[in-house]
């Protein structure tokens, strides 16, 4: 019970770090990027690309899979949940606690698979981290920001859900 | 127009996401 307090202390820790980066890259990055590339005579969006965007990435897609693998251990270890019965949805339990739960995990499963084989992948070709040709950039560059943004939409819910199974949420 | 390419599209996204969701959550647990 002690290792399932400090790895839910972990989960959200990690969590915290996963979200936050998402909402850098989403409200600031993205916008100061574009604002770079359109100011004629500024410094020009390239010391984002090369100092700020691989930092933040490292930082963001580990504390993905922590947040991900912390998760998945908390739903083994808590008394009051199951992976089986979380990946499940409840169904047949009865149990708002375990279906909430699980909707919040089938999400972050989802936006760890996004971060994982979309975001990462396409950003090294953004980069330069690996050679890419401009329309393979351009094409990596859509795919990564839409992954990115369908991660902020499933956060909402994800957020919503996960804190949910805790604290109550009231279905009238 | 992808709602996705504004942020203010994107958050009205997760809203409605979630409130479907709510309804979802609900339907399983009465199952």
């Amino acid at each position: 019970m002690e290792l399932a307090l400090f790895d839910r202390w972990l989960h959200i820790l990690a969590g915290v770090t996963w979200v936050g980066l998402l909402y850098y890259f989403n409200f600031v990055q993205a916008q100061a990027m574009a604002a770079a590339g359109a100011d004629e005579g500024g410094p020009g969006p390239a010391a984002i690309g090369k100092y700020v965007a691989p930092r933040a990435l490292l930082w963001f897609r580990w504390s993905a899979l922590v947040t991900w693998l912390t998760g998945a251990y908390y739903l083994m270890a808590w008394p009051a949940y199951s992976l089986g019965g979380a990946f499940s949805l409840g169904f047949g339990a009865g149990s708002l606690q375990l279906t909430s739960i699980g909707i919040g995990a089938w999400l972050g499963t989802i936006m760890l698979f996004n971060v994982w084989v979309l975001i990462w992948p396409n950003q090294k070709k953004i980069l330069g981290i690996v050679p890419a040709t401009d329309d393979e950039k351009a094409r990596a560059r859509r795919v990564a920001f839409l992954a990115s943004r369908s991660n902020v939409v499933m956060s909402l819910p994800m957020l919503f859900f996960m804190q949910g199974a805790a604290h109550g949420i009231p279905m009238g | 127009m992808n709602p996705l390419d504004t942020v203010t599209g994107t958050l009205i996204a997760g809203v409605v996401l979630t409130v479907i969701l709510v309804f979802v959550a609900k339907a399983i647990v009465g199952a």
